[in-house]
């Protein structure tokens, strides 16, 4: 059983991100969308929440909301996956739930 | 994959709508079926016939009616949201005594079932919200 977490809100704004890594099961994917990007960048004090997340699950960033915010591939944490919104779809499809942590 | 799209925010305070509609089209051109678009909370504001954009914006209701004329979309709008909201179509206009409508081709009012009856009938249900 592998679950679909969306996550959508700026790791330095509010705890959407932290709450997500810490309920969702191993094995689980992690989607960061619109401001949760940020989440994704190396050098931040969330980086090591997230390098210790991607142990047990994968964790993958929205490409268009990269771009929207000029977050090139190269600032990225290494090991998060980059997915254009037919990736979104295929994550939708291959999980076998969706959680949107709003 | 039967997918169901639930977007809880109106089209220009968040990104959620922006999102939902990326979501959707990716998804339709890939082949699957959105069986349904709930639109709830601020969300109902999606619906309104009346919104003017700049022309160089994007068009966030036409947009949607556009999808919706491509695949034979169900575009709902939940009616406790909508009536806080003043999105109204006839039925409405005739049940609460209302001088107009303004709820855009394509959609429908609705109520809370549909968002369920969505969950139960597709394989997904994706949230778009703040």
């Amino acid at each position: 059983m592998a679950d679909l977490h969306t996550v959508n809100k700026s790791p330095f704004e509010k705890n959407s991100l932290e709450a997500a890594i810490r309920f969702s099961l191993a094995g689980s994917c992690i989607l960061l969308i619109e401001d949760a990007v940020y989440g994704a960048l190396r050098g931040t004090r969330v980086e090591e929440m997230v390098k210790a997340a991607m142990a047990d699950k994968k964790v993958y960033a929205l490409q268009s909301d990269l771009l929207a915010r000029a977050i090139k591939d190269d600032r990225l944490i290494e090991g998060v996956g980059v997915v254009d919104y037919a990736g979104f779809v295929d994550l939708v499809e291959t999980n076998d739930k969706v959680q949107a942590w709003l | 994959m039967k997918l169901a799209i639930q977007v809880n925010e109106g089209p220009y305070q968040h990104q959620a709508s922006d999102s939902a509609y990326h979501f959707a089209k990716a998804a339709l051109e890939k082949g699957h079926e959105v069986c349904r678009v709930f639109f709830y909370h601020d969300g109902v504001y999606n619906g309104s016939r009346l919104t003017t954009p700049p022309q160089d914006d994007r068009n966030v209701v036409a947009r949607w009616v556009d999808l919706a004329e491509a695949y034979d979309l169900d575009l709902v709008l939940c009616v406790a949201a909508a009536q806080r909201r003043g999105l109204v179509d006839d039925g409405e206009a005739k049940r609460n005594a209302k001088d107009a409508t303004n709820i855009a081709p394509r959609f429908r009012i609705s109520g809370l079932g549909q968002l369920v009856e969505a969950a139960i009938l597709a394989d997904r249900l994706v949230v778009f919200g703040d």
